[in-house]
């Protein structure tokens, strides 16, 4: 089989897959379609990756012109469809930005409809759209197969929830089919199609359970990422009018025309970026859409959504590559991964602390693409990689706790790794993804101090990850010591949670340790070569320090098994209370003879991380920042 | 440039066998230094390898068996990421193996589930986050000095490092502090007995958990102290003395000021590191962008 039919399949497949899932009424019918078409999309993905990943950028001709209408006509019925959902709950910020958008999309079609041609190659493929085949068509598929079982225990826990099971399957995989319509387009009137289904898919998604708190989430989401929409399609007409007949609309053209005519499209396009990846001011979104059941925001935060707006970002990066306009964005991307860092270190919601660490990785992934020197690129792309997989993995891990100890407050998991060993394991493995030696995203981290020190103005960013990075570490720690200590007399609660869950949750704590052996491996088949044709040159880590590494990450695994060869058997004690004033049983004497049980919480340090004080200087500071690189842009456009 | 493989894997067994032997007497001299000041004669030189010798002999009494994995992850990765510096290797990763290991001291406090472990725990971590951002610093300003991040590179430049990075070396000696568990900066666990945290981080291990954790102190401040050796890499004499007196300036502190909480200890580090640390960098930024590009 050819390359684009690979292409045309994934894209159609999960959508045909879709509309199977709205039809189907028994939950049997939905668990087999949905996990043979989770088998067939993460087939074709790695078939994908064999079948392209040594042939470089390809770009194939799919005829256009009836498909360019139709998808106008579809971009035209959401507006109508979003524009009753609007008035119907008064959302008015929403209806005027729809208004606006389809205005101009209308005038865009009207203006430039007779004279744009039709463009020659409509899809491409190369090694990047084929790691975030990869991330989608893997990662996004396990997510699905998660959720079968998932949604029938979250619909048993909330009986006041409208089961309307086959709608949100029918979602799932329209989103998973946009997304590889986005990474494959290279028409970016395609692109633009793909961005807007992704956005009312999460949109849908968001407000699934119909409470008034996620509706309301759910129209926040949509309100900041159709402001994005809104400069996406002002992109598009400032290159219709720079070229009537439409050729700068092929990404691939664009991209190689130089800084006059690609920054002011560039820096359009990466603000829509920034909306979408949820970079300050517009990370509360990412932060409501927490409401949504646990399989949702694994989604959104791992293999879809939020990475469309970094793909497109690191796409641009190219044109970005020591201007102003991409430091502007650089920075963006840098004062939202060391606030939300910090922010991160004031949550014990779990949910909002993953959230949080998820926006401040998409920084640094953004900041690294708005400097955009050839080494920073291949950091960001090893970033994407490695957070799709451990974020899936602790968002996955945290929905199958919450449904057994009833709670996602760090708070209640004490001792979980007595009361749910595996799952505990799992989520240490997981957190490890994040922020230990040697582990994907420290690589990147490091990757990163190295590739900034030599770019302009990096300095700002070695400060900004060594206050962040060490902010990370704060958060992650507490919490894996949290669901680490050994409580006494606790109950395994672990035996009910089903097979497949089990099957999903293993397959990516694999994928976490796997990742972090292979990487080099990775690198230089897949993200070598694409930096190499786009740059003409490229990087890699020393091979003495991966073998290092390795060695690190082999002494690391190995070091549990010491716990077998102990040459005596410990003797175990109670912890030390504190002398006199306590009894047996981890209680302490308090007063009139009462006993009280010891409770022990972890420092949230809010009058220095504060959520609210911080979120307003962020806001504050990048929307100056995004106002001067719109300002700027205007003053190349005039 | 990438270190010889064979003169580096010597190097890193010197360090691996010498460091706990040096380590313990840099722990003896400060004792009996310690005590000189506080009007005292203090233990015999070789006291320390007495007492580590004396928790080997005890009983392994743990509070959880996991306690065991932690203790044994914190000794080896803590003499890993020395064996990294003393065999020239990649600093950031010397950095990160560190950081590493100080992590496994920590979640075996909070695997105790104990009260004073779990305080130590936390303000453990709020000590590392206090000195990680002045390390990233340092090595960045390394680099800048002698365009390497390998220390074997480092260590050999010519350049006059600690006359660049005068703000940086500053900013180091208070992560000293941190580190040597010295007042006014010891806030998790402490040399001394008289604290409210009984022993912080260290309460729930005893016997042979404890004498591991002393030998991985041992690397630890060979470690340190050899990053200081990097500031007067130019000169090796002015080097051990610099050595020796950042030391003696570390007892004197420990020995005058009175533990200030963790407040303190956090705003101090982060102010030091974000004003003295940037703007000494920023500074040689400069310099090199714009006088000498």
């Amino acid at each position: 089989m050819q390359v684009s039919q690979l292409l045309i399949f994934l894209v159609l497949f999960p959508l045909i897959a879709a509309f199977f899932l709205l039809f189907a009424r028994k939950s049997l019918e939905r668990n087999w379609i949905v996990k043979l078409a989770a088998l067939a999309i993460g087939a074709v993905s790695l078939w994908l990756l064999v079948a392209g990943f040594d042939k470089g950028m390809m770009m194939f001709g799919v005829s256009g012109k009836a498909l360019d209408l139709a998808m106008l006509a579809i971009e035209l019925v959401i507006a109508v469809y979003l524009l009753w959902l609007g008035l119907k709950h008064k959302k008015y910020s929403v209806v005027i930005l729809v208004v606006i958008q389809a205005a101009l999309l209308l005038w865009f079609e009207l203006a430039f409809g007779h004279t744009l041609v039709e463009l020659p190659n409509n899809l491409f493929v190369d090694q990047f759209s084929i790691i975030m085949a990869m991330i989608i068509g893997i990662i996004g598929s396990l997510i699905c197969v998660y959720a079968l079982g998932y949604m029938e225990i979250f619909h048993e826990h909330h009986k006041e929830i409208v089961d309307r099971q086959g709608m949100f399957f029918f979602i799932l995989f329209v989103f998973l089919s946009a997304m590889f319509g986005l990474v494959f387009s290279n028409n970016l009137l395609w692109v633009l199609f793909f961005w807007e289904i992704t956005t009312l898919c999460s949109f849908l998604l968001i407000g699934y359970s119909q409470t008034t708190e996620a509706t309301n989430n759910a129209f926040l989401a949509l309100a900041m990422n159709m402001l994005g929409g809104i400069a996406f399609v002002v992109a598009l007409i400032y290159l219709a009018t720079l070229d009537p007949s439409g050729r700068l609309l092929e990404l691939s053209t664009l991209l190689k025309s130089g800084y006059a005519v690609a920054i002011v499209p560039a820096v359009l396009i990466c603000f829509a970026g920034l909306t979408k990846a949820a970079q300050m001011p517009f990370s509360s979104w990412l932060v409501g859409a927490m409401v949504a059941p646990t399989p949702v925001s694994a989604l959104l935060h791992s293999s879809t959504m939020v990475k469309a707006g970094v793909y497109i970002i690191v796409r641009f990066a190219p044109v970005l590559t020591g201007t102003t306009e991409g430091l502007m964005i650089a920075l963006v991307g840098g004062f939202t991964f060391l606030l939300t860092s910090c922010m991160a270190i004031s949550q014990s919601n779990a949910k909002k602390v993953l959230a949080y660490s998820t926006i401040a990785n998409l920084g640094l992934i953004v900041a690294c693409a708005g400097v955009g020197t050839y080494n920073l690129m291949w950091v960001a792309i090893l970033l994407i990689i490695f957070h799709a997989i451990a974020k899936s993995l602790l968002f996955l891990c945290v929905g199958t706790v919450e449904h057994r100890i009833g709670s996602r407050d760090i708070e209640d998991m004490g001792g979980l790794i007595e009361r749910m060993p595996k799952m505990a394991v799992m989520m240490f493995i997981g957190m490890a993804g994040m922020f230990l030696a040697p582990f994907g995203m420290i690589i990147s981290k490091w990757a990163a101090i190295e590739a900034f020190i030599q770019a302009p103005f990096g300095l700002i960013f070695i400060i900004i990850l060594a206050f962040g990075g060490s902010a990370t570490l704060f958060f992650w720690s507490k919490w894996m010591g949290k669901i680490i200590s050994v409580m006494r007399n606790q109950e395994n609660v672990e035996k009910t949670v089903p097979q497949d869950k089990y099957t999903v949750l293993w397959i990516l704590t694999a994928l976490v340790v796997i990742v972090a052996l292979i990487f080099p491996l990775i690198s230089s088949v897949l993200i070598e070569p694409y930096i190499m044709d786009v740059y003409g040159y490229t990087t890699r880590l020393a091979e003495a320090n991966i073998i290092i590494m390795l060695l690190m990450l082999g002494l690391l695994m190995i070091m549990p098994f010491s716990m077998l060869f102990e040459s005596k058997t410990p003797r175990i004690a109670p912890p030390y209370m504190g002398g006199r004033t306590t009894e047996g049983g981890m209680k302490f004497h308090g007063s009139l003879g009462m006993s009280r049980d010891l409770v022990l919480s972890n420092y949230y340090l809010r009058t220095y991380f504060g959520e609210e004080k911080l979120f307003m200087v962020g806001v504050l500071a990048c929307w100056g920042i995004i106002l001067i690189a719109l300002v700027m842009v205007v003053g190349v456009v005039l | 440039m990438i270190p010889e493989p064979w003169a580096a894997i010597v190097n890193a067994v010197i360090y691996l066998l010498l460091a706990p032997v040096v380590g313990g007497l840099i722990a003896g001299i400060d004792r009996r230094i310690t005590a000189r000041m506080q009007g005292r004669v203090g233990p015999p030189l070789l006291q320390p390898f007495y007492d580590v010798g004396k928790l080997f002999e005890k009983e392994n009494l743990v509070v959880t068996t996991t306690q065991n994995f932690y203790v044994l992850s914190y000794l080896v990765f803590m003499a890993v990421s020395g064996a990294l510096f003393f065999s020239g290797g990649d600093m950031l990763l010397v950095i990160f193996a560190f950081t590493l290991s100080h992590i496994f001291l920590v979640l075996g406090a909070y695997a105790a589930f104990s009260p004073y472990s779990h305080v130590g725990a936390e303000r453990e971590l709020i000590q590392i986050i206090a000195y990680e951002p002045m390390i990233i610093i340092t090595a960045a300003g390394m680099y800048m000095v002698t365009k390497s991040f390998y220390v074997s590179d480092i260590v050999q430049s010519a350049v006059p490092i600690v006359l660049y990075l005068p703000g940086v070396f500053i900013g180091y000696l208070i992560v000293l502090t941190i580190k040597l568990r010295k007042s006014p900066f010891d806030l998790s666990t402490s040399h001394h007995a008289h604290q409210e945290l009984v022993k912080g981080v260290t309460t729930d291990f005893a016997g042979p958990n404890l004498a591991k954790i002393e030998i991985a102190h041992w690397y630890e401040y060979v470690f340190l102290l050899g990053v200081v050796y990097l500031f007067f890499g130019f000169n090796p004499l002015l080097a051990i003395a610099a050595i020796i007196i950042a030391y003696f300036l570390e007892i004197l502190i420990d020995n005058t000021t009175s533990r200030v909480k963790w407040q303190m200890t956090l705003r101090s580090a982060w102010l030091v590191a974000g004003t003295l640390g940037i703007i000494n960098l920023g500074v040689l930024y400069y310099l090199r962008m714009v006088i000498v590009p």
